[in-house]
């Protein structure tokens, strides 16, 4: 039913109201300081334009509501197909066809003419993002522990890179391993104090996790240069091959020994199919792993804990294993971040990393794997999109999250595509 | 005489200043199905949790006698190590995993055999033999059970969106996947007609019958409790009243008062006299 | 102990107290919206930094205006810092939390996340991310003791904190327990539905917490506005942060608890800046919670939670 234009007019005029109160001390009125200290200046043109867009944004607002709501009552109610026992749902056929066209998009990626230095590093941050937040979707997605402190493994992977090359003169696929091995550790430690505690208390001990990292990486200056980070990070070769201009000592060059032409790309491309295959082998672990029994020991611990224990699942021994499987895939993310960036900071490592991989966990559709990769997309590229406007991205950035939270608060994807099947053979 | 299955002695638990259960001591035996009775907020519930793992008892011996381990104390145990040693519950409001279909609900109820054999996840990774012979098993057991309980037709289905008669089949098909020894039921027939009520009795009796375990229910429905128990224990307030076969319990006086209150000094109307005289009786009649 | 030593563990008592009265005010309104729907409010921090920011206006705004005397300055300045934080309290609930009441519990979590970047970023456009200096309101304090080239005093701003925390906790714990706006909330918090069907504004109630907690968190913001003399759009990060660990210190969903782990929080950190270091303050924090946790799984004065089997 269509709401009466009156009520509209009523609805925005209130709306615009309320943007009133609201902007006038932040937009219409501000300080700016001086030798004479703080000295305030209007600007009530910008109210008024606040105002107006408000009122005329919840009016337009109102009537695409009345739309919306006249098509879903004209659309005839389709009867729901029944589910012929074996065969695969429609959404999972969709699900399997998306995740091989991605895949053959993102392999072919660096390779084709469009692509620049631009579009690589894009696409290598954009594959970062996925491989932390299918390490996240293990703990908070499939086992329903919350983590806001997830950045804690990133750093660590990261910073054990940068630590072992430094004074072990290790170099990146011996790290990799290494690095995914000490995050995993410190998960599974992490999460000992913490597992009688319920969803909620999660939430702020988690966080504090991350942030004493942080603060422990960025003053212990002795081991992790403080505020400086650690620099001269080595750059992953390929069977001891260089990817660099001037190779470092001991290793060849790939260039000399394939005889292409030198070009800086090249090592983005190294790199970004590096971190491709690591998202490939995660994104498959993490899928066998929901098949046997510490996966499904994970999403029953999600669905209803007590019920796992009555049935001889020890409960600590399942959220251990997820907080320290997800940390490892954040060890390996901070590892290969490493090896890109060439230097680690504390700087990269703050809550809103934190908050960002979660965004993407929770936007995708807890435990889905195609949710993720679609979410983290969306969640990388939309800031890049509005690289115009710069300043302004982060405020779209945050109204875009409340936005879609309040359009899809299942996320994007919330489907669940079960693990087996029973087909039917015989009654 | 052997050891029975399970000998609760002396069991009770106090919650602060309030005893919920007080001393009671009761038993049940494989191949048969023990009941446990008693009105409202007698500590049944109580009871099962104390012999679950939920909760820890305040004080009491709960022994299992184990075929292979022997004697097992039980109320030192966390709730899933009793489960470990085959001691199974279902709830009172069921517990499923609802985003989970029914076979995944199965398969989860063999974790344990299962976890061994997928030696950390890494046979299983591997996809070696051995783990895939170990899985097919378990798919073949949980299809046994799902074509015992008639779960057929919604094998596949997410458990969240069944109904609540076949969520309860789901619950105990889930319970018997795990190979237990005992067989702990609280309140299976809560909510089910009179006709499901009737399905569960026979599948309660062919499991007695085809696989000897242990069964001990807490159950308010007094057609299925006399129909199929071997033995009932009967508690109020926190202590055994009475115990004894299904025909002694009906006619012993002090379950029917703990039921039904004393009688008034004068006359009971005949009509109520009459309704009482069937209660007694009513156990024949299934 | 020699006096000097006795007078430095005074001085940090005191700012331990001052710090922890402010933590305990923001801490409130995380623990009263957790109380009644459950759900972590990540953007309260920010509401204490919008306070923060209206106050500073207000106070250049009154001083340009020539009305500086202090008694009257200041509870303009209260009043109107109320006012607004209210409103953009009152407002935050509206948008990112209402429509999400029944959803899957992270839904509200991603959208105050959301919520919290926004506010930070707005008020860093409409403000400029540089810190606001403001000038001194309230000059001077009282020398309590004096000696050995030490002095021990409590400033008049120091006093007025803790004596108005004092005030708003008592007038609050009145409002929560003899009013009918505090019956509601408390059924509320209990029973949601229930609480409804006995006919109370369910949707009322819930906004008028909001507008509760979003009004301490002002006058935290003038508090500290007038303390520490400069503040900045991110503030309400790193007090959300420690008023949010504050209120589960204390057990999150109860209001003396919030205060206790403000003061706690507040004298953890005072103490571990004074006789240890002020980089690892935070991380002291953290620890004493994780600490109490494990022992106390639903914090100091929480109510345990037993789930029915």
């Amino acid at each position: 039913m269509a709401t009466p234009i009156e009520t509209k007019l009523k609805d925005s005029l209130a709306a615009a109201g309320l943007a009133l109160v609201l902007s006038i001390p932040f937009i219409g009125l501000h300080t700016l300081s001086t030798d004479q200290g703080l000295v305030v200046e209007s600007r009530w043109v910008w109210v008024a334009w606040a105002v107006g867009l408000v009122f005329i944004g919840r009016l337009l607002l109102g009537f695409a509501r009345d739309a919306l709501a006249a098509r879903a009552a004209s659309r005839p109610k389709k009867p729901a197909r029944p589910v012929v026992a074996g065969e695969p749902t429609l959404a999972a056929r969709l699900t399997r066809a998306f995740m091989v066209a991605a895949l053959m998009f993102a392999v072919t990626l660096p390779f084709m003419p469009y692509s620049d230095r631009y579009i690589i590093d894009l696409g290598t941050t954009v594959l970062i993002y996925i491989l932390l937040a299918l390490g996240l979707n293990v703990t908070v997605g499939l086992a329903g522990l919350l983590d806001l402190g997830f950045v804690a493994f990133y750093a660590i992977g990261a910073y054990s890179f940068a630590l072992l090359a430094k004074f072990f003169g290790l170099d990146f696929w011996v790290c990799l391993p290494l690095s995914g091995l000490i995050a995993a550790l410190f998960g599974a430690l992490l999460s000992l104090p913490i597992l009688r505690l319920r969803g909620d208390y999660l939430a702020i001990v988690t966080l504090g996790f991350g942030e004493i990292t942080r603060i422990v990486i960025l003053n212990w200056q002795s081991l992790t240069g403080g505020p400086n980070g650690v620099s001269g990070i080595p750059r992953p070769g390929l069977f001891g091959l260089s990817f660099d201009r001037r190779p470092p000592e001991g290793m060849g060059s790939f260039h000399e020994l394939t005889g292409i032409d030198f070009s800086g790309e090249h090592r983005l491309m190294f790199l970004y199919l590096i971190v491709l295959a690591l998202v490939c082998l995660a994104a498959w672990v993490i899928n066998r792993l929901r098949a046997l029994p510490v996966g499904r020991a994970w999403e029953a611990l999600r669905e209803d804990e007590i019920a796992c224990r009555s049935l001889g699942i020890n409960p600590t021994a399942s959220k251990v294993s997820a907080y320290a499987v997800g940390g490892m895939m954040g060890g390996f993310a901070g590892c290969f971040f490493a090896a890109r960036q060439g230097f680690v900071s504390p700087e990269s490592f703050g809550f809103i990393e934190s908050a960002l991989i979660l965004a993407i966990v929770v936007l995708g559709g807890m435990g889905s794997q195609v949710g993720v990769v679609i979410a983290a997309l969306f969640i990388v590229m939309l800031p890049e999109l509005g690289r115009e406007f710069a300043d302004y991205r982060m405020i779209v950035f945050g109204l875009a999250m409340i936005t879609i939270m309040v359009w899809r608060p299942g996320g994007l994807l919330s489907t669940r595509v079960p693990t087996v099947k029973l087909d039917q053979k015989g009654a | 005489m052997s050891e029975p299955l399970l000998n609760v002695t002396g069991l009770t638990m106090r919650f602060g200043g309030l005893v919920a259960v007080d001393g009671v001591n009761l038993s049940a035996d494989t191949g048969r199905i023990t009941a446990l009775i008693g009105p409202n907020g007698a500590g049944k519930t109580t009871i099962f949790n104390c012999l679950t793992g939920f909760y820890k008892p305040t004080s009491g011996e709960l022994s299992l006698s184990h075929p292979t381990r022997g004697k097992v104390s039980l109320q030192t145990l966390p709730g899933y190590q009793v489960a470990r040693h085959g001691v199974v519950r279902t709830f009172q409001n069921i517990r499923l995993f609802p985003r989970m279909t029914v076979l995944e609900n199965l398969l989860v109820a063999q974790h344990v055999g299962l976890m061994r054999k997928s030696v950390l996840g890494i046979a299983g990774l591997l996809g070696l033999k051995g783990w895939r012979t170990a899985q097919h098993e378990a798919i073949e057991r949980a299809r046994f059970w799902i074509n015992r309980l008639d779960l057929g037709a919604v094998a596949n289905e997410e458990a969240g969106n069944l109904s609540y008669g076949v969520q309860r089949r789901v619950e105990i098909a889930r319970a018997m996947n795990t190979d237990p020894l005992l067989l702990c039921l609280d309140e299976p027939a809560a909510g089910l007609n009179p006709r499901e009520t009737a399905a569960l009795g026979e599948l309660l009796q062919g499991i007695r019958a085809e696989f000897g375990i242990g069964i001990l229910l807490i159950e308010h429905d007094m057609k299925l409790v006399m129909g199929i128990s071997d033995h009932i224990h009967v508690v109020e307030y926190g202590r055994k009243i009475a115990e004894g076969t299904p025909e002694q319990i009906r006619t012993d006086e002090r379950v029917i008062k703990a039921y039904l209150g004393e009688p008034d000094e004068e006359e009971l109307p005949p009509a109520v006299a009459a309704d009482i005289a069937d209660v007694a009786g009513e156990g024949d009649r299934v | 102990m020699d006096a000097s030593a006795l007078g430095t563990f005074l001085q940090y008592l005191i700012n331990g107290i001052t710090l922890g009265a402010i933590y305990g005010l923001i801490a409130i309104g995380y623990t009263m919206v957790y109380g009644i729907i459950r759900m972590i409010n990540f953007a309260h921090g920010e509401i204490y930094m919008i306070g923060a920011f209206v106050a500073v206006t207000t106070f250049s705004l009154l001083s340009a205006l020539g009305i500086v005397a202090v008694p009257l300055a200041l509870l303009l300045v209260l009043l109107v810092s109320i006012f607004f934080t209210a409103a953009y309290g009152w407002t935050v609930e509206r948008v990112a939390y209402r429509p999400l009441r029944g959803a899957p519990k992270l839904a509200p979590l991603i959208s105050a996340i959301g919520m919290s970047i926004f506010l930070q970023n707005y008020v860093m456009q409409t403000q400029g991310s540089r810190p606001k200096p403001l000038a001194p309101v309230m000059n001077g304090g009282i020398s309590l003791w004096q000696g050995d080239g030490f002095t021990l005093s409590v400033s008049y701003i120091q006093l007025f904190i803790i004596a108005l925390t004092f005030a708003l906790m008592v007038g609050f714990t009145q409002l929560i327990n003899r009013t009918a706006l505090g019956r509601a909330q408390r059924a509320c918090e209990q029973d949601r539905t229930m609480a409804g069907l006995l006919g109370i504004n369910v949707d009322r109630t819930i906004s008028l917490t909001f507008v509760m907690g979003a009004a301490l968190a002002a006058v935290a913001g003038v508090l500290v506005t007038m303390y520490y003399g400069v503040i900045d759009f991110y503030i309400g990060f790193l007090a959300g942060m420690k008023a949010f660990t504050a209120a589960v210190l204390g057990g999150i969903g109860s209001l003396p608890g919030a205060m206790l782990g403000g003061l706690l929080i507040g004298l953890i950190e005072a103490f571990f800046t004074g006789y240890i270091s002020g980089a690892y303050k935070d991380v002291a924090s953290f620890t004493v919670l994780i600490a109490v946790l494990v022992f106390r799984p639903t914090g100091l004065l929480g109510r345990p939670d037993i789930e029915k089997v």
